[in-house]
């Protein structure tokens, strides 16, 4: 009896909600011109009328514990769109911007893939994880979608997708590229590496450094690990690390364990120079944290928000006016993404009645060949793998501010 | 006896109906998929609804018939995916036959799962109540650690695993010769799985999950396990082997879990072991609580809904999970609260008499 | 030396566990359910005391109470809302409305807070340094513990003593002999969800302290290892939640240390399966044998 109201009153609620957001997620026909996505798009009707927009659809985690990283692409993918519409769009056509939540799953992102395909996308801005994204890229290889992750940063992603492209580095070019900045730099010095083993982008970092640090004269005297489980108390690593006789801290993890890390290091007395890799950018802008802890670390990233140039400081001006906060380097990588579509597109003449397949071959065609400069690097080109070719550098935190190592 | 074989059972009835209803329901579904009719977004929920639905109806087995909280329920469904991944794809050349190889990964996995589930059993199951859910909710959380640091790849020599136990061992380490192909890196997960899962196999699943379930239940020894839940002193009493019939539930759903833990496997071309921890479990032991205790087919239909529930709120963006969590809410207080039961009685009416099993 | 600084670390990381042990322990003892939300109770406790030093400019031990005062009201309607209707349902309805409320907890401070991980002031900074600085144990450790033990002390007199301690041990007991002896079986629980509240308020300042970064989630993961330690210590018993959570601290902490940070939870999981398995009403819980 119970059971028959319990699944009655489900099905109802099912139904209603059906309904409600129906009207919102079933305008798959793309020569309609939307008028209930997201409002900030909502600019964009006028100019719609004549000949359709282009569809760009984006995946991250908007909530669960990555929610950051996926909400900083979806807002620098969203203030790139919006410059590109208010500046007369794409071949004359606007953009149509959606974004959809994964929760940093496999699954979820295969759904929110399969939810923007029946909304019309044409090309894919992500996914923002690592694990979304190989799950993705099985589905676009298959359906010649054309992708461009902004963040996920295994060879796994790319690896045999002709049409799945990445902005960032990948993980072997950080590690290797970690290990030879400091054979050059920190010569003969020992290194402890702390990473997060339950995690794909920590693991994949550490692997190709501790194989690169072997021909770079570097002593590797202690590697711990953490998983998302044990992420509350570094004292055990800490101090295993300072036993060793580690003068350099390898971190290629995320900023926000890593600012745990700082604290703790300095509350115990232990004053190594610790290293980080992109993942580490957004520190000095973490709300609350005392950037004297971060004095002297170094990093290795392709943004700094502090950067003078005028593309970087508009940006940065836009997206906190926006969005109340400093972009970090996966905002900057989302704000890419776009214009570097916009690019290919512009290149290749796309037009909105091209289908996504058409679309895809052109995009492989023109990212194969082209390069592009932004925010995140100037001049990068990409291999017919997949993988941008642009250096990281290496900055110093002096003062609370990013400061070039040499 | 011959009244008997005239008026079938009430219980009878409604076991054939649940199977008639998902013949039903995959033929619809399948029609319409096959005419194009369906969305994409719905089509690409088909298999991992089958997956959860033989997950809800495999963990009914345990909470709902043995009654014992079970919090741990995916890790079975881990060692089945990666178990089943790694047949799958460690077989890729040997057979070509993609139905069948599926089937083989659904077996292994099935079996991987059953052992763990014996290795399990028999320690936990002597513990009672609370206790036992938090032996199982540790257990679960032990084995995404374990699969966290397993290493393994195939070449033409066979397996290569490695356990990477103090993180200092890489892909590396395996010895590969040129031609193998790493299966499953730690943390990264199995990567670049061949995604041969199928609607049809996902159907099938359930099918013989149904059979399984409903069989056991109906039989002597299901109703062993009952007496057990209901009165496990009486049941004692009167010469029913405690450990036998308890073990003999919690193995079958284990084993049912490792085969859906497969199939969801064999349906992303990447998996990771974090997937399957706790709030997975929860996930599922809120289809079993929603489709009511013990009732089958109230486990099918809370898990097609609930999984379909968060895809459909995407309409609401950022609060998305915040309805779905104030629906499950309402739901649990519309069901239980004895106010508002009566309530709904009298706005939803419902022939009486109509009670289902459990 | 390493090895005390290890013990030390694990002291001070269990206590933490301890005192969010506590609240469970409360709250299982009475009402007789797994309250899943209390680890995101506090996270709220955490965020509020944070944006009351940070917004609000208070002193730190005014944004304690604050804290306090706001996770107590939370904890008193979550339980009038949710929990209370159900008092007559099964156990696992409970369990399940449970979840949904931490889910809802979880989503309404990403909403609210936003989701980047904010960083924590500890409420007090530095660290002793003994034998020539081999050693140190900040302030915030020391002051772990001592609340560990004061809070400890405090709901073992109360729980004793008072007339409100005795409703609740009577609560446990019986429900409903205790109803017919003149307890207010519905206040008393609501009490003791107040102090559970308020204890998980105190908890999320010790807890974000010592791990200083805070975002939505922080509460689960604090929230379930602190149920393993109530269930470790004996579930309903006040000492066994302190000493459960101590010694899963030690264990954790010495596990990294020695065996392998990869699988120190899960050394932590299978210490507390042996443990269930000699004694499996946890190590200071009453075996109740089943009476026919």
């Amino acid at each position: 009896m119970k059971k028959v109201i319990s699944l009655v009153m489900v099905m109802a609620m099912v139904m209603c909600l059906m309904a409600g957001c129906g009207s919102t997620t079933e305008t798959a026909d793309p020569t309609e011109a939307p008028a209930e996505t997201e409002a900030e798009t909502d600019t964009t009707a006028d100019t719609a009328s004549e000949g359709g927009s282009f569809y760009i659809g984006g995946i991250g985690p908007i909530t669960g514990d990555n929610a950051i990283y996926g909400m900083a692409v979806m807002n620098g993918a969203q203030i790139a769109v919006d410059e590109i519409n208010a500046a007369g769009g794409i071949n004359g056509y606007p953009i149509e911007y959606k974004f959809e939540d994964d929760v940093a799953d496999g699954e979820t992102a295969v759904n929110a893939y399969n939810n923007l395909m029946d909304w019309g996308m044409q090309v894919l801005v992500g996914p923002v994880t690592t694990g979304s994204a190989i799950s993705v890229s099985a589905k676009v290889y298959e359906e010649r979608v054309f992708a461009l992750t902004p963040s996920a940063s295994s060879p796994d992603v790319t690896a045999g997708k002709d049409n799945m492209f990445q902005l960032c580095f990948t993980d072997p070019n950080q590690g290797s590229g970690a290990a030879v900045y400091m054979g050059a730099n920190m010569a003969d010095s020992k290194v402890a590496v702390i990473y997060r083993n339950d995690d794909a982008y920590s693991q994949g970092i550490r692997d190709t450094f501790v194989a690169e640090a072997a021909n770079q004269n570097l002593e590797v005297v202690y590697e711990g690990t953490f998983t998302e489980d044990t992420a509350t108390d570094f004292s055990v690593q800490l101090t295993a690390a300072q036993a060793a006789g580690a003068d350099v801290v390898f971190l290629p993890i995320y900023y926000q364990p890593a600012s745990v890390i700082l604290a703790q290091a300095n509350a115990m007395g232990y004053t190594p120079t610790f290293f980080g890799v992109d993942g580490m950018d957004g520190i000095l802008t973490l709300e609350g944290f005392d950037t004297s802890l971060a004095e002297g670390v170094m990093v290795l990233t392709p943004f700094s928000a502090d950067a003078q140039d005028e593309l970087t400081k508009t940006f940065v001006a836009e997206y906190n006016e926006r969005f109340g906060e400093t972009p970090n380097q996966f905002a900057a990588d989302g704000y890419d993404c776009v214009y570097a579509i916009k690019q290919a597109m512009e290149n290749a003449g796309c037009t909105p009645d091209m289908s996504a397949e058409e679309i895809c071959n052109a995009m492989v065609e023109q990212f194969t060949s082209m390069s592009f400069s932004g925010l995140t690097g100037t001049d990068m080109t990409w291999s017919t793998a997949g993988e941008v070719s642009k250096m990281p550098v290496a900055v110093v935190i002096e003062n609370g501010v990013y400061v070039s190592a040499q | 006896m011959k009244l008997k074989s005239r008026k079938l059972k009430k219980t009878t009835v409604i076991d054939f109906a649940t199977y008639i209803g998902v013949v039903l329901a995959f033929i619809i579904m399948n029609t319409l998929k096959n005419q194009g009719m369906l969305t994409r977004s719905l089509t690409g929920q088909l298999i991992p609804i089958c997956c959860y639905i033989v997950m809800a109806v495999s963990l009914n087995l345990t909470v709902g018939i043995l009654g014992e909280l079970s919090l741990g329920h995916a890790g079975f469904m881990s060692v089945g995916a990666f178990s089943g991944v790694v047949a799958a794809m460690s077989l890729q050349t040997v057979i070509p036959s993609e139905p069948l190889r599926l089937a083989i990964a659904l077996v292994v996995g099935a079996i991987f799962a059953a052992i763990a589930g014996t290795l399990v059993g028999i320690p936990v199951l002597r513990l009672r109540g609370d206790y036992l859910a938090i032996v199982t909710l540790a257990f679960g959380e032990i084995i995404k650690e374990l699969i966290n640091c397993l290493i393994i790849g195939v070449d033409e020599t066979g397996l290569h695993i490695v356990f990477n136990a103090t993180g200092t061992k890489s892909v590396n380490d395996l010895g590969l010769s040129e031609a193998g192909r790493v299966l499953i890196k730690g943390a990264q997960g199995a990567t670049g799985t061949q995604t041969i899962a199928s609607f049809t196999a996902g159907f099938i699943l359930i099918m013989i999950s149904l059979v399984v379930i409903l069989n056991l239940v109906r039989s002597r020894s299901g109703r062993a396990i009952m007496a057990l839940r209901d009165n496990r002193i009486a049941a004692e009493s009167v010469g029913i082997n405690v450990t036998k019939y308890k073990l003999m539930a919690f193995v079958t759903s284990a084993a049912l879990a490792g085969a859906a833990g497969a199939l969801y496997g064999l349906n992303f071309s990447n998996l990771v072991a974090t997937k399957f921890d706790f709030n997975t479990s929860i996930l599922v032991l809120v289809f079993v609580v929603l489709g009511g205790l013990g009732n089958i087919w109230g486990s099918i239909i809370a898990a097609t809904v609930l999984t379909i529930l968060p895809e459909a709120l995407r309409g609401f963006d950022d609060y998305r999970m915040l309805i779905y969590a104030i629906v499950l809410i309402l739901v649990m207080l519309a069901t239980n609260n004895p106010q508002m039961k009566t309530l709904f009685a009298k706005l939803i009416p419902v022939r009486r008499g109509e009670k289902v099993n459990g | 030396m390493e090895f005390l600084s290890y013990l030390i670390s694990g002291i001070s990381l269990g206590s933490v566990y301890a005192i969010i042990a506590l609240g469970y322990t409360m709250v299982y003892g009475i009402a007789k359910m797994l309250n899943f939300a209390h680890g995101d109770v506090i996270m709220v406790g955490g965020y509020i005391s944070l944006l009351s030093m940070t917004s609000l400019g208070l002193p730190w031990w005014l944004a304690v109470i604050l804290a306090m005062v706001v996770c107590t009201v939370l904890g008193v309607v979550i339980e009038g809302l949710a929990y209370k209707p159900l008092r007559a349902a099964p156990s696992l309805a409970v369990l399940i409305t449970a979840i949904g409320v931490s889910y809802f907890l979880q989503n309404a401070a990403l909403l609210l807070w936003g989701a980047s991980p904010k960083a924590y002031t500890p409420i007090i900074a530095g660290s002793v340094k003994l034998f020539e600085g081999q050693l140190s144990i900040s302030y915030v450790s020391m002051l772990t513990v001592f609340m560990c033990i004061v809070i400890m002390i405090a709901l073992t007199l109360f729980t004793g003593k008072t007339r409100m301690g005795k409703a609740m041990r009577a609560c446990s007991e019986d429900k409903s002999a205790a109803q017919l002896m003149g307890i207010n079986v519905n206040r008393t629980i609501s009490m003791t969800f107040a102090i559970g509240s308020a204890l998980a308020a105190i908890a999320g300042v010790l807890l974000c302290s010592s791990y200083t970064s805070l975002m939505p989630t922080t509460g689960s993961m604090p929230g379930i290892k602190a149920f393993t330690a109530a269930v470790f210590g004996g579930i309903g018993s006040i000492p066994g939640a302190l000493l459960g959570g101590v010694l899963l601290g030690i264990i954790e902490s010495l596990a990294k240390a020695y065996i392998s940070t990869q699988l120190a939870n899960s050394i932590v999981f299978a210490v507390l399966i042996i443990t269930l398995l000699v004694r499996p009403a946890g190590l200071l819980g009453k075996y109740v044998p089943e009476k026919v």
